[in-house]
């Protein structure tokens, strides 16, 4: 059967319209990227609560804030790199005050492709990470991204959600029961774990295919709930192997690799190998270049996770 | 006649309220007095005169909203807050203090807080969102942001500027407490702001020009913006002097963010025993 590809960014605008459909307090505010984010879905149906704030995100953000204690629950998307621009905004407006408002950033990641450096959020969930009351979410396909937009309208408090332009298959079906904070085990081995998150558990899962011809059996977890992460599993999972590997497309200083270090060094020390970009920019071109380029295609991984079990 | 008194009462409550916020600034040893004392006349018509508002009640959902975008002058809010009854007197001698309510900048959780500022050019946006709520679910409620003329150089500000206009928010009534001075200098001297009056009508909004410390101007002015309705937000620009009341403080930058001394504290409050109401303006 052909296994269908979808972004998760068409998840993301599926659901909000759905969602608008039985939930009259939510609210939209759009800095002219909707066809992008594909907020616009909801745009057509509810004009009346989708609110274009121009190509100025720091009025948005601001924006956002007063509509949600006004009683609405604001999305607030646009691509992952601008919402940045807005950052302190978000810090001192939404995060401190515990607001309900949810911010999507798309296009995160080199998988943007072609726009480019400019337009490849690397650093995002590093920020948002850092803002207490904040909830960082990365969904690995479509349908996690739909359940993650209705759990965030049951969620009172402020999130970033991180979704991606290009088309990934589709690995849950519509049963799928998203639980926020929890690891989700795709794949279950014994001589490593890698913990993924977005897209790079697409990689990961292939990676893992291309291991078991070479006899070595891994863990592949889906980490869609960066923050609050969950400690109890990652622990558990290096107590099991001993060997801990992440890999996500955005930089390996302050993403979730960072997050899985901080968790393992105060309670289960234990060598890692951090998959990721290495502290570097991206480029132009195709994302599946990008990503042999950059090491993260399931190849690559596959061959760091094959050196990194070697050394232990 | 009847309206005189009245104005004459809300000079007195403003010379009042001068005092009160050199006593908290002075008993902090910290704090912003200058945009404190140069809001405070629009602060009493506000919230003594034309807010629907209930104290007993912080949150109630149809109360006239206002956000002190300009949130470092906390000092000038608080005093009149807690002299409204939200919060015990009291509470002002914990101002900027460990484990109490009064922050340096609002807090949503202090009651009569509407927006927790600190950082310029966030609440106009903040309120914004509030006036698109309104307008949606047809709240007959007016959101007021009150914004500095330094705060004015934060793009930011005139992101809102378009969007309250382009949304035809004319439940919006923004003031500029134009006070002409910021923390290190005038601001003309920094970064002039240039026809504000001018700018603001060219961004589609009614403006009222105004001298802010003059009670009976700030009650006709914000009578006006409350009643207008054309499909526009309203600028008040309000014409003061930073450090109103102090002659010492009046248009010097050094007590943008700076508490007096003991002997300056003194000097002030003994000059604002002085104010003769009756000519304040």
């Amino acid at each position: 059967m052909e296994i269908q590809k979808i972004a998760t960014r068409e998840g993301y605008g599926k659901a909000l319209l759905e969602l608008g459909r039985i939930n009259k307090n939510v609210v939209v505010v759009d800095a002219d990227l909707g066809d992008s984010t594909k907020a616009e879905y909801f745009s057509r149906e509810f004009p009346e609560r989708f609110f274009t704030m121009g190509i100025a995100e720091q009025d948005m953000i601001g924006a956002a804030a007063g509509l949600s204690v006004s009683g609405k629950i604001p999305y607030a998307s646009t691509f992952a790199v601008f919402s940045e621009r807005a950052f302190e905004f978000v810090r001192n407006i939404i995060a401190r005050n515990k607001l309900n408002v949810k911010i999507c950033g798309s296009h995160a990641g080199i998988t943007t492709g072609e726009d480019g450096k400019s337009a490849q959020a690397l650093e995002d969930v590093a920020i948002y990470r850092s803002l207490p009351n904040m909830v960082v979410l990365q969904p690995c396909d479509s349908v996690e991204a739909e359940k993650m937009v209705f759990a965030l309208a049951d969620y009172k408090g402020p999130s970033y959600m991180r979704v991606h332009r290009t088309a990934y298959p589709v690995i849950h079906d519509k049963n799928y029961k998203f639980e926020m904070g929890k690891g989700e085990i795709l794949r279950r081995g014994k001589d490593a774990v890698i913990f993924a998150s977005g897209t790079m558990v697409h990689e990961s899962l292939k990676a893992a295919d291309i291991l078991k011809n070479h006899n070595i059996d891994i863990y592949v977890v889906n980490i869609h709930t960066i923050k609050p992460i969950d400690s109890n599993l990652i622990i558990d999972l290096a107590r099991k192997t001993n060997c801990v590997v992440t890999a996500e497309d955005h930089n390996i200083i302050g993403g979730l690799g960072s997050a899985v270090a901080e968790v393992l060094s105060e309670n289960y020390p234990c060598l890692m190998k951090r998959i990721g970009m290495q502290d570097k920019f991206g480029e132009s071109g195709k994302p599946e270049e990008l990503y042999k380029k950059y090491g993260l295609d399931s190849q690559s991984v596959a061959e760091e996770v094959r050196k990194f079990i070697m050394r232990k | 006649m009847a309206k005189e008194n009245f104005v004459l009462k809300l000079k007195q409550k403003a010379k009042e309220m001068r005092m009160e916020i050199i006593e908290v600034v002075y008993k902090a040893q910290s704090g912003h007095p200058g945009g404190s004392l140069s809001e405070i006349d629009m602060l009493v018509a506000l919230y003594y005169y034309k807010l629907k508002i209930d104290p007993k009640n912080p949150g109630w959902n149809e109360r006239d909203r206002f956000v002190l975008s300009k949130g470092h002058a906390s000092p000038g809010l608080y005093v009149v807050l807690a002299d409204k009854g939200y919060f015990p007197k009291s509470e002002l001698d914990g101002f900027r203090k460990t484990g109490r309510m009064l922050q340096g900048h609002p807090e949503l959780s202090t009651p009569g807080i509407d927006f927790a500022g600190g950082s310029l050019g966030q609440g106009i946006c903040f309120a914004v969102g509030i006036a698109l709520a309104g307008k949606l679910d047809r709240k007959n409620y007016k959101v007021v942001a009150m914004i500095g003329d330094g705060e004015s150089q934060e793009g930011a500000v005139w992101e809102a500027s378009m969007s309250a206009a382009f949304h035809r928010l004319d439940n919006f009534i923004g003031i500029l407490d134009k006070n002409q001075v910021q923390e290190t200098g005038k601001t003309r001297e920094i970064m002039d702001i240039g026809d504000v009056s001018a700018k603001w009508k060219a961004f589609g909004w009614n403006v009222i020009e105004i001298n802010g410390h003059d009670m009976a101007q700030n009650i006709k002015a914000l009578d006006k913006a409350f009643k207008l309705s054309n499909g526009k937000p309203t600028m008040i620009i309000s014409n003061t002097i930073k450090g109103k009341g102090v002659s010492f403080m009046e248009l010097n930058y050094k007590f943008h963010g700076k508490a007096p001394n003991e002997e300056e504290y003194k000097k002030a409050i003994s000059e604002i025993e002085k104010i003769d109401v009756k000519k304040f303006k």
